[in-house]
């Protein structure tokens, strides 16, 4: 009884700071939302916003996103009943659908650096890559936990550490979501529009 | 080794697989209605930015309550607490950089035109 009530105190600690981290990476999305607000039109007389996003491509990559999201949280439904194989297999696909974010992000930024409007271009470009690759290298070291996480369960099975790993993770997972909202609509969708 | 027990708690409230999927589906509809106002042409510009908007604030709300159980805590409120600071200071960053930012020309004694004739006869700061 005592180890079930230590356990969860200590369980709650962590969610508390590691909540506490998500606000606080919430303020650093802020100032680069700030940044972008005020150099979306600095574009020295180059293309907006409007004339450079692929806004069905970009619908694609959003869909994919939100589906991670879900199968995020069925990796928790299944930790809930404590079934080893599901949780592995959601936490893969979890992954791969990641992974495919990522590369359809980077495909994105390669063909609009390709095209001559890379980082160092105007202060528009220069905040949009800032923001956007700030969030894609969020999404690549949650698959590199993910990636840690799926190897410990793989070898030790569904111990309290991992247990209480897997709850932080899609927590993270959720959170990387919920500030691609913004990027969608304020960076993408509002771009041919203000 | 025996089976980890779970139980409901602050840590990790029970989830159902319910509110997963209409969470996701509510997610999905909200994302294409966004995305249709935003490429329709016959939306003035002004009323598609309102509703992308709002449709962006609801998706964020359920996200927030349905998937990181935000408000699910007992006293004292540390989730719910760190979440209206960061909320706050979200506001002040974001607010208060585009209305100085914005209204910059207007404050300034010069405008930008006078502002270089002044740099360029001053030979800099």
């Amino acid at each position: 009884m005592s180890q079930i009530s230590h356990d969860a105190a200590s369980q709650n600690r962590s969610m508390v700071g590691f909540w506490i981290y998500l606000m606080t990476d919430c303020m650093l999305f802020a100032a680069l939302f700030a940044t972008y607000a005020v150099m979306r039109n600095a574009t020295d007389g180059g293309p907006g916003g409007a004339a450079l996003f692929d806004l069905p491509y970009v619908l694609v990559e959003t869909m994919i996103l939100l589906t991670s999201s879900l199968t995020a949280g069925l990796v928790l439904l299944a930790r809930q009943a404590q079934n080893r194989k599901a949780v592995l297999s959601w936490l893969a696909v979890t992954g791969v659908l990641g992974v495919a974010f990522l590369v359809m992000e980077l495909h994105e930024f390669w063909l609009l650096v390709h095209e001559g409007y890379s980082w160092t271009t105007n202060g528009f470009l220069s905040s949009y890559f800032t923001l956007v690759g700030t969030h894609g290298l969020h999404i690549t070291v949650g698959l590199f936990w993910l990636l840690v996480l799926f190897a410990q369960i793989m070898r030790k099975g569904l111990t309290s550490s991992s247990n209480k790993r897997l709850v932080l993770f899609a927590t993270f997972w959720h959170f990387l979501d919920v500030i691609w909202i913004f990027i969608f609509s304020i960076v993408y969708l509002w771009s041919g529009r203000l | 080794m025996s089976k980890t027990k779970l139980v409901a708690s602050e840590f990790m409230p029970l989830v159902s697989l319910k509110t997963y999927i209409s969470g996701f589906a509510w997610c999905v509809l909200l994302t294409l209605l966004m995305y249709f106002v935003a490429v329709t042409d016959t939306i003035s510009d002004v009323a598609a930015i309102a509703v992308i908007t709002l449709f962006a604030l609801m998706q964020f709300t359920l996200q927030m309550v349905w998937f990181l159980h935000l408000g699910h805590e007992h006293k004292p409120r540390v989730k719910t607490a760190v979440f209206w600071l960061m909320l706050t200071i979200v506001f002040i960053v974001v607010g208060g950089s585009v209305w100085i930012m914005n209204n910059l020309n207007y404050r300034m004694i010069h405008n930008p035109g006078e502002m270089r004739d002044y740099i360029e006869r001053t030979n800099g700061f």
